[in-house]
């Protein structure tokens, strides 16, 4: 597998959020800035790729009928860990964050990518996997956080580029907005590979 | 391409499997826990200390050490700083329920009871409205004022001489509430 | 008096859906039709009341005593999952009916981030078990009427003649948008 058409996988053409409609509720949560965006991204991606390395692992040592009660202690594991390393490191962070870190564990993501992937395919593969998925879902959060902070705060990744006093469309950062920009950024991904031809 | 033999689903192998996953999950955890337990602790003893050195003038004990409660003022905490032996003031962590949840303050009482300052600790209020009040517009208004021991200070709305966030009233309110939660305490059961 | 401002706060002011960003997979996947939205509802109301009674069961007499808080995330999710599995049967056996109707967004559920969202927040916002168990019904109540609304304008949206780009997701999503707007106008109710 070419490490190129991964990325192209994970970013576009099979864009955990864009186009899976995957982890819907964290990207609409957290995407207020860009760097709550980027940070949930990556916090994501760390368990991810942690998970899909130990189920590929434990794979055949799995019985089938236990297999989504062991993924999910797993996962919750691996989303513990964050949760302490972060409230411990990253305190600020964390702060922001908030709920939507815990919430991890219920990303479909996640679980999809070690039911359809990690469980079947060898630890080399899995992690390529973990990172590329991750990332593209990284990406789509940092994407929509930059967005909304643009508009709703007029600055990005906290540098403001407009005056103090300038009236910035606060819509977007309040729930209603994250709903019209997602729907907007969609549609513009949708877009784009349609142009691309069938997908 | 599986064709390794994969563990079969008996009763034994499924409870031994979820066992010792269980029990592995757990070990790493903990572990996990153990290491990271100080460095949060740390962590939340910083914030406070730094609340507690924004609102107050210059002091040099520990105000952390000598922290104490009023009795009929659950929840709301008193660290009295001292310069040498003079007594400089007093940080209160005080709160009041505000639009979302409880918004936490730190409000500093010098030694004749004014306000010196406010520092915000936690709250969850509206972006672009309530969270306003952490802005220096607002916070700034309460440098220097006395807390009206009867009523409490309170926004122009309520007769008082606070400038309330526009469209936020809620938000300054719960600010002004728990200024003046602190106050009464302080007036109650303040020690120097 | 402390519960009506739960029960407003719940279901209005602070929409588990609209405002809270919880339970947002069903609320985009369940909602085309509105006999599917009412049944996921029942289904989450459901399983919603009963995982938080029996999370914070757990964090009050297990969790806390032993000093093990931070398996929190583990033992819940494992006890929701359990949660699901046993309902399922349990209503296969007694009310085949009732899992005709409900039975297949039962394992949705698990990964629900509303389920395991509200468990954690009755936590953080420290309430006592009848609290916590209004606060429970309040959410299910306001998902209910997140969905049920939004199946409604979906049900009429499919009439229409929707731009290529803009079919299925986005136009939902816009839609979401408009509806979470309306809400926002129960701000300052309480």
């Amino acid at each position: 597998m070419s490490i190129g058409k991964e990325f192209y996988r994970g970013f576009i053409k099979e864009n955990p959020v864009f186009v899976l409609l995957l982890g819907m509720c964290p990207t609409l949560g957290v995407t207020g800035t860009a760097v709550n965006g980027l940070g949930m991204g990556l916090a994501t991606t760390a368990v991810l790729i942690g998970s899909n390395i130990v189920i590929s692992l434990i794979k055949n040592l799995i019985p089938e009928k236990v297999r989504i009660p062991v993924f999910i202690v797993v996962i919750a594991s691996f989303v513990t860990i964050i949760e302490l390393t972060m409230a411990a490191y990253l305190p600020d962070l964390n702060e922001q964050l908030g709920l939507f870190i815990p919430l991890i564990v219920v990303n479909c993501i996640i679980l999809g990518r070690a039911e359809a992937f990690a469980s079947k395919k060898g630890v080399g593969e899995s992690i390529v996997d973990g990172i590329v998925m991750g990332l593209g879902f990284s990406f789509a959060l940092t994407l929509l956080g930059s967005v909304r902070e643009i508009l709703g705060f007029g600055s990005i990744f906290g540098v403001k580029f407009v005056a103090e006093e300038a009236s910035t469309m606060l819509l977007f950062i309040l729930p209603p907005g994250a709903f019209i920009s997602l729907g907007i950024l969609t549609a513009a991904i949708n877009k784009l590979t349609m142009k691309k031809g069938k997908v | 391409m599986a064709d390794k033999k994969k563990m079969e689903s008996t009763f034994f192998n499924m409870v031994l499997v979820l066992t010792v996953v269980a029990l592995v999950s757990a070990f790493a955890l903990g572990f996990t826990y153990i290491g990271t337990k100080d460095a949060i602790a740390a962590v939340e003893l910083k914030k406070t200390i730094d609340g507690i050195k924004a609102v107050l003038p210059e002091f040099d004990n520990n105000p952390y050490e000598e922290k104490y409660i009023v009795e009929g003022f659950e929840g709301v905490e008193y660290y009295p700083a001292k310069k040498g032996e003079e007594y400089v003031g007093t940080a209160v962590k005080t709160f009041e329920k505000g639009f979302v949840e409880d918004v936490v303050i730190m409000v500093g009482f010098d030694s004749e009871g004014k306000i010196v300052n406010t520092s915000v600790i936690q709250h969850k209020e509206t972006p672009g409205l309530g969270s306003k009040m952490s802005t220096p517009k607002f916070k700034d208004q309460f440098k220097g004022k006395a807390v009206p021991s009867d009523s409490g200070i309170k926004v122009t709305k309520d007769k008082g001489e606070i400038d309330a966030i526009s469209a936020a009233t809620i938000s300054s309110r719960a600010f002004c509430g728990a200024v003046s939660k602190g106050y009464k305490g302080l007036l109650k059961g303040g020690k120097k | 008096m402390e519960y009506i401002i739960i029960i407003i706060g719940a279901i209005f002011v602070n929409n588990i859906v609209l405002v809270q960003f919880l339970g947002i997979c069903p609320f985009l996947g369940v909602s085309t039709r509105i006999s599917t939205a009412a049944g996921m509802s029942a289904a989450v109301m459901f399983v919603m009341t009963l995982a938080t009674i029996v999370t914070f069961l757990l964090q009050s007499f297990v969790l806390v005593p032993l000093h093990i808080e931070f398996m929190k995330t583990v033992a819940f999710i494992l006890v929701i999952a359990s949660l699901v599995q046993m309902v399922e049967l349990i209503m296969k056996k007694v009310s085949p009916p009732l899992y005709q109707a409900l039975g297949v967004f039962l394992p949705l559920i698990t990964t629900n981030c509303a389920i395991m969202g509200v468990a954690l927040l009755v936590i953080k916002k420290d309430f006592n078990l009848a609290e916590s168990v209004v606060f429970a019904i309040a959410s299910a109540i306001g998902f209910a009427l997140a969905l049920i609304v939004f199946a409604g304008i979906r049900e009429k949206l499919e009439l229409l003649d929707v731009p290529e780009a803009m079919k299925g997701a986005p136009i939902a999503l816009l839609t979401a948008g408009l509806l979470s707007l309306a809400f926002m106008g129960f701000s300052g109710m309480v």
